[in-house]
Formats: C-alpha cells, sequence, structure tokens
C-alpha cells in the first residue's frame, strides 16, 4: 500500500472543525430539536448582515475530511491480489467507499466494475462467468437488502457448486449509523441469511482480519466441491482512513490454492478392478468435467473401457456425438459408475409421475448391478436445504473430486486390461457406434414433425440457430432442458466451454444474467455466445439487457418464447386432470399472455438489439443471420421467437 | 401429458392384436372438433401444436394406435401422464381428438429437408 504525505483526519475530527453553525448544534443538540423550536417569528425583512451571509462566500473551513488513504484502498489491496477481472455490483451505500476505491485509487481495472440493475443479476451473472472461465468474478452488495436480493442466484450457484464470491457492506457498529437508512440498512449477522447455501463466511473487525478472510474466503470458494462465499467489508473499516503506523502493518497475504480432494490409490484400484471385469458398464456424468482437461479425461476412460456414457448436461462433459454418448442402457448395464452426479439416486430409479404423490419408484438398474460414485457432492452436504437427494445405496463410494480422480483411475484400468479384455471391449464399442447411427437417424426424424409449424418448434429453432453458427467458434451458455434437449441432440458439442449446464437449484431467473456472465468471460477469446432464452426467466430482471448493451457485451439471445411459465402450466393441469376437474383453466396464473410481451421491443429499450416477434419458421434463418453480424460488431442483440412449448 | 414417448410404444406392442380387431369397427370421429378440444384441453402443453411430442410428450401426429387404443391409454395412462377420465372428456370427444391427430401432416424425411439432411451421417 503507497503511504501519503498528508495526515489523516478521523471522522470524528471532521465534526469539530466544522462550519460555526454546524458546531453550535453540535455543541447544544437540543438548540436545533423539534421540542424546543422557538414560536414561529413573525415574517420581517432580512438585515444587511444577514443578506450578506446569504450572498457573501462562505468562510474558509478551518478544517476538512479528507482521507487521503481510507481503509477500503487497503481491501482493494487484497481484491486485486485475487486476480478478480471484474466486479458486479448494483450501487450501495455500504459500500461506497470501496466502490470510490475501485473506480479512483484501482483506476476501475482488475477489477472493472460491472453496473447491475438487481443483486440476482449480480450472481447470475458471476455464475455463468465462473463456468466458462473456472474462477469467480466479485460481487458487491448491501449486506441486507443486497443480499436479500441476491439470495436466490446463491442458492443456484450453490446447488451448482460454482464459485461465487461476494463482499458486502455493513455498518456494524451502531453509534457510527447516522440514519434511518443506515439503521435499516445495518444487521448483527449479515451472512446469516445465506449461510445455509454459501460455503464459507466471515465478518472481519480489522484490516488484517480482513486481508486474512478474503484470501482464505478465495481459496475456499475454488477448492472443490467449490461454492459461494461471503465476506463482510465493514462500512466504519472501509471508510476511516488508516494510520501511517498502521500501514506498515498491513500486508498482503499470499493465496496459496490447495489441490482438489482425490480418490486413495487403493480405493481407486477397487473401481478399476470393478470397471474392467464388468461387461457393461456405464458412465453417468453430472458435472465431473470442471475444466476441458475433465472432457479429455473422460473421453479417454470411456474409450478405454469402450463403456457408454450418460450426461446429464450439468456441464461439458463429453462429445455429443461421440458414439458412446448417450448410447448407453441403465437397465441392462451391470455396472453403473456416477462421476458428480447430483441426486443419483433419481438417475437410477424411475421417478415418481408428478401426478401422484412420491413413494411409486423403482430401480432402473437390473438387479446385482454394482454401483459406484466417485463425487465431491459427498464432501459438502448441509442440513437445511435438501439438494444432497434421496441416499444412495452403492457398493463403493468415493468422497473426491471425480476429475482429479480420473488420471488414477484411468492408469489403474490400463493395468488390468488384457488382451482379451481389450477384444471384448472393441467388440462392445462397435455395437455402441452402430447404436449411435440409429439413435441419430431417430433423431432428424423427430426433428422433421412439425417442420413447419407456428409456434416454431425448439427442433426448428435449434437446426436454424446449428446452420449459422456452426463455422464459428460458439459457445452455448443456456441450459437445454427446456428445448427437449434439441441442440445437444443436434449440435456438435466438442469443446469444454460450448455448454455450461444450468440453474444448479432450478431457481428460474438464472438464465439471463447467468448468459450475459459468460459471455462477458467469453468476449477476450473472440467466442460467439448464443443464449436460448425462457421468457419467464427473463422477466425476473430484464434489467441485465442493459448492462449488456452497457459494458458492450457481444451476446446473441434467442427467446423460447412459449408466452408462459409452462412447466408451472403442465403441473396445474396434472393436478386438474388428477381431480377431474377443468383442465382448460389451468393457463390462469400461467400464461404470459394477453398482452403478449414484445420482447425486441424491450431489448431495445435497453439499448440492445431486437427482432421479431418471428412466428414464420422460414424468417427465422435471415434473422438469426443479421443478428449474427450485429453481436461479431461487439454487442448484444435478441430476437424474439414464438415457439412451441417445449 | 407427460413422459409418454416410450410407454405409448410399449403400449401399441402389447395392444397390436386387439388394435388391428378393433381398427375395423373405429367409430367416426369429428377432426375439427377434435383440433378444438386439443387446443381446450391442453393437449399440446405435452405433445406439441402439431403433435410432435417432445420432451414431455409422445409424438401422437399420425398417431399409429387406433382409437380405442387411444382411448384406452388416455383413460390408463402409463408413466407421468394424469389420466384423463370420461369427467373430462367423453369418449366421443376423444375419438373426435383422434381424428384430428390422424388428419395432421406426416413429417417429411430428413433428407428432404436440407437442414436435417446436412447433419446426416456426422
Amino acid at each position: 500500500m503507497a503511504t501519503s504525505k498528508k495526515s489523516s483526519v478521523n471522522r470524528r475530527g471532521f465534526l469539530k472543525g466544522a462550519a460555526a453553525g454546524a458546531a453550535a448544534l453540535v455543541a447544544n443538540p437540543a438548540a436545533g430539536s423539534f421540542q424546543n423550536a422557538p414560536a414561529r417569528p413573525v415574517a420581517q425583512l432580512p438585515s444587511a448582515a444577514l443578506v450578506a451571509a446569504e450572498t457573501s462566500p462562505p468562510p474558509p473551513r478551518t478544517d476538512v475530511y479528507t482521507t487521503d488513504r481510507p481503509g477500503s484502498d487497503f481491501m482493494l489491496d487484497i481484491i486485486k491480489s485475487l486476480g478478480f477481472e471484474y466486479v458486479a455490483a448494483n450501487p450501495g451505500s455500504t459500500f461506497r467507499a470501496l466502490h470510490e476505491s475501485i473506480i479512483n485509487y484501482g483506476g476501475n481495472k482488475a477489477p472493472e466494475l460491472l453496473t447491475c440493475c438487481h443483486e440476482e443479476s449480480s450472481v447470475g451473472m458471476a455464475h455463468g462467468y465462473a463456468k466458462i472461465e473456472g474462477k469467480p468474478i466479485m460481487i458487491m452488495a448491501h449486506g441486507t437488502v443486497g443480499l436479500q436480493h441476491a439470495s436466490m442466484a446463491i442458492y443456484n450457484a450453490y446447488a451448482d457448486r460454482v464459485p461465487v464470491y461476494i463482499v458486502i457492506g455493513n455498518v456494524a457498529d451502531g453509534p457510527w449509523r447516522r440514519s434511518d437508512v443506515e439503521w435499516t440498512h445495518a444487521v448483527q449477522d449479515a451472512a446469516l441469511i445465506v449461510r445455509d447455501y454459501t460455503k464459507w463466511d466471515d465478518s472481519p473487525i480489522s484490516l488484517t482480519q480482513f486481508a486474512e478472510s478474503a484470501v482464505r474466503a478465495y481459496k475456499i470458494a475454488m477448492t472443490p466441491p467449490m461454492g459461494p462465499v461471503v465476506v463482510v467489508a465493514d462500512a466504519v473499516l472501509q471508510e476511516e482512513p488508516v494510520s501511517q503506523e498502521d500501514r506498515r502493518r498491513l500486508r498482503v497475504p499470499r493465496l496459496s490454492m490447495s489441490a482438489p480432494p482425490a480418490g486413495d490409490s487403493g480405493t481407486v484400484a477397487e473401481v478399476a478392478k470393478m470397471l474392467v471385469a464388468a461387461e457393461n458398464p456405464l458412465i453417468v456424468t453430472g458435472r465431473s468435467a470442471r475444466t476441458p482437461n475433465g472432457l479429455k479425461l473422460l473421453v479417454e476412460l470411456a474409450e478405454l473401457l469402450q463403456a457408454p456414457v450418460v450426461d446429464r448436461r450439468q456441464r461439458m462433459n463429453f462429445p455429443t456425438r461421440h458414439p458412446l454418448y448417450g448410447t448407453g442402457n441403465l437397465a441392462t448395464a451391470d455396472l453403473v459408475m456416477g462421476l458428480e452426479v447430483p441426486d443419483f439416486w433419481n438417475v437410477i430409479h424411475a421417478q415418481t409421475p408428478i401426478n401422484r404423490m412420491g413413494m411409486e419408484s423403482r430401480p432402473l438398474t437390473k438387479p446385482g448391478a454394482r454401483l459406484i460414485t466417485i463425487s465431491s457432492l459427498d464432501l459438502l452436504t448441509k442440513s437445511n436445504y435438501q439438494d444432497f437427494g434421496r441416499y444412495n445405496e452403492v457398493d463403493l463410494a468415493i468422497a473426491a473430486d471425480a476429475e482429479a480422480t480420473l488420471p488414477s483411475l484411468i492408469e489403474a484400468c490400463k493395468r488390468l486390461i488384457t488382451a482379451d479384455r481389450k477384444r471384448v471391449f472393441e467388440a462392445r464399442g462397435a455395437r455402441f457406434a452402430e447404436a449411435a447411427k440409429r439413435i441419430q437417424e431417430q433423431t432428424l426424424q423427430e426433428a422433421a414433425w412439425g417442420w413447419d409449424a407456428s409456434p416454431i418448434t425448439t427442433a426448428r429453432l435449434s437446426a436454424e440457430l446449428w446452420n449459422q453458427i456452426k463455422n464459428e467458434d460458439w459457445s452455448l451458455v443456456s441450459d437445454v432442458v427446456f428445448q427437449s434437449w434439441w441442440p445437444t441432440r443436434l449440435w456438435d458439442f466438442t469443446k469444454h466451454y460450448q455448454f455450461i449446464g444450468g440453474h444448479g437449484a432450478y431457481g428460474i431467473g438464472y438464465g439471463a444474467p447467468a448468459a450475459v456472465g459468460a459471455a462477458l468471460a467469453n468476449r477476450k477469446y473472440g467466442r460467439l455466445t448464443l443464449n436460448i432464452q425462457s421468457d419467464g426467466d427473463l422477466n425476473y430482471a430484464p434489467g441485465v439487457l442493459w448492462t449488456a448493451a452497457h459494458h458492450r457485451i457481444p451476446l446473441l439471445s434467442i427467446m423460447h418464447n412459449n408466452r408462459s411459465y409452462h412447466q408451472e402450466r403442465m403441473f396445474v393441469a396434472d393436478m386438474a386432470a388428477r381431480a377431474e376437474r377443468d383442465v382448460s383453466r389451468v393457463g390462469i396464473g400461467n400464461d404470459i399472455s394477453d398482452p403478449n410481451i414484445d420482447y425486441a421491443t424491450m431489448a431495445k429499450a435497453y439499448g440492445v438489439y431486437g427482432a421479431g416477434p418471428i412466428e414464420n419458421p422460414n424468417e427465422l434463418g435471415p434473422a438469426i443471420k443479421k443478428a449474427i453480424e450485429v453481436v461479431k460488431r461487439g454487442e448484444p442483440a435478441l430476437i424474439d421467437v414464438v415457439s412451441q412449448p417445449r | 401429458m407427460k413422459k409418454l414417448s416410450l410407454l405409448v410404444v410399449t403400449v401399441a406392442a402389447a395392444l397390436a392384436v386387439p388394435v388391428l380387431a378393433a381398427a375395423q369397427a373405429a367409430p367416426a370421429g369429428n377432426a375439427a372438433n377434435g383440433k378444438r378440444l386439443f387446443e381446450k384441453h391442453n393437449c399440446y402443453y405435452c405433445h406439441g401444436t402439431a403433435g410432435q411430442g417432445g420432451r414431455d410428450g409422445a409424438r401422437i401426429a399420425a398417431t399409429a394406435l387406433n382409437a380405442q387404443a387411444l382411448i384406452r391409454y388416455v383413460r390408463q395412462p402409463a408413466g407421468s401422464m394424469p389420466a384423463f377420465t370420461d369427467k373430462i372428456l367423453s369418449d366421443q370427444e376423444l375419438t373426435d381428438i383422434y381424428a384430428y391427430l390422424k388428419s395432421l401432416p406426416a413429417a417429411k424425411a430428413p433428407k428432404d429437408i436440407p437442414l436435417l439432411d446436412q447433419l446426416r451421417g456426422k
């Protein structure tokens, strides 16, 4: 931290040097209070002295409140040491000093401030950014109202095991609060409301503690299983100056990262033995590819064993046109290995239908099938929010990061594979290659149904989009679950950044900000970022469109505008049929129509290129082509497509 | 009407013999009324407005089932689809819906759709 030639003056010192009138009030506070106000005077002309007092320049102050090195400068030194590219924030008074340090002391570079219109957008952007870039951006928010806004997005990031780094402002010491605003924006335990779905938080009461906690928080967030962390930046620590003497005592701790937890050699060898001996092994992956290397490792393992992969599409885990992608069958597998699969139980069981209450499930695996899990999810289980799912009765569970465990597992398998087993594996692989061809023909035939329909089918939408981007360096940053998975069924996904999965906790409102954050991460690599945007999702906090426009974040959003909260509409239809009542009324409370929302105009209002609504499928391709030209100029664009429900 | 996909195939196979027998005596349906009922009762939520199917429901356009098999399935569906009893849709109304589904055009072959043809063998 740089030193200053100026001496520091604290805030209390400012009061004794204030203007005379104010000093009088301080000396005799009651004189200015309502109860002691004198009787209302009769109106009279101002005296010459009063006129002079009101029209002359104010007398020079004997002292002013300046702070050449507030604590927030040191906080920023810590923040900079952690390598954040950006800090996303909706402005708030409890972190105003840190805000000012970022833009002036830090020059608004590394991190650069992103202006957000909602704290849920800030966190959603950080969520999407982290899944592309592999590291967090920082978020600033009020410790009270800001964190309350942010909370759903934090839960999504937690359930998705994504590192999100949140700094919240708070005035912990009551006498420092100046108004009812500051009292209502102050909290005793600021991080409490999100503690159930964050990995760690701290409320430092000194700059030294802030330094250690901030660095520790980063390390915790980035160690698998990753997750959100919260550090409270006390407003007094931010705003008050740091004396010359204290500056010499402060230092920036060195960040020392932990290696991801990997399975122990003995257990890994046992897993390898089971995999090599299995006649029909099946690999199920959820979020096993934490990094691009995770994708390569899973391909290596699957090809080594010629074992098919069921991808739950929560990361870009496996190439979508690989012959082993999606060709496996739970019913015939004699071994199922789950890698970083949330709710593995629901993968290996037929789920209870939504129109009937629970406890009707049955195993999808055959009797005697061996079950293995390798997952860091076992290392982060909390009580209150129950994202852990039902209890898994497995034959072997390794509580470790799957990506970190795969290298030793691959080597252990290689050691066990004999020439005979290799021939068996090759024959198995040939069968799956044939199956993959049949599946692809069937997929294309399914895509053809309703090809010319209006509203436009999600298959047609996906095929039209693919036709325009297939020769680009593209990255799809939205989930595919609401489009009947058509993009992953039709497109050729090969690279880690080409898909990032979904919400984590299915908290709607994730899609739009996550797409903007992911596009921000993609920007410096020149990738064409694509977002198939659900209409209900966008309406939670559409101001993120403005953030994209303001910060020149290139992103192509294609509205999947089915004019409803469609999942809920189906649920209520199920309930109506179950109750033998009027199914035709279930649009009430679920439809987003009458009036239809004009998303192209909405986009334009926020400074984003907008086109549509497009109802004729033949108009879609040219509209996408035109919008891509806009995005290639470095701007966001949105096309409103009136689409089928799924 | 959810998650019919594999189940429709299974049901169709299981009912193959009665389906053939019953087809000869199938009652006539009013396709125009069937379209109205299909939309009114929100069948398209899961099966799509073109009956094309998707994540939550099987393709039912140009269904291979006959009317009786369709009615039987709607009354006692497997999987996640809720049962639609005759308090919601009468047999005649389901027959009309059936007529509508049969009237929907069949899909083109992927080879005749350039955007899909380019994906073949890839």
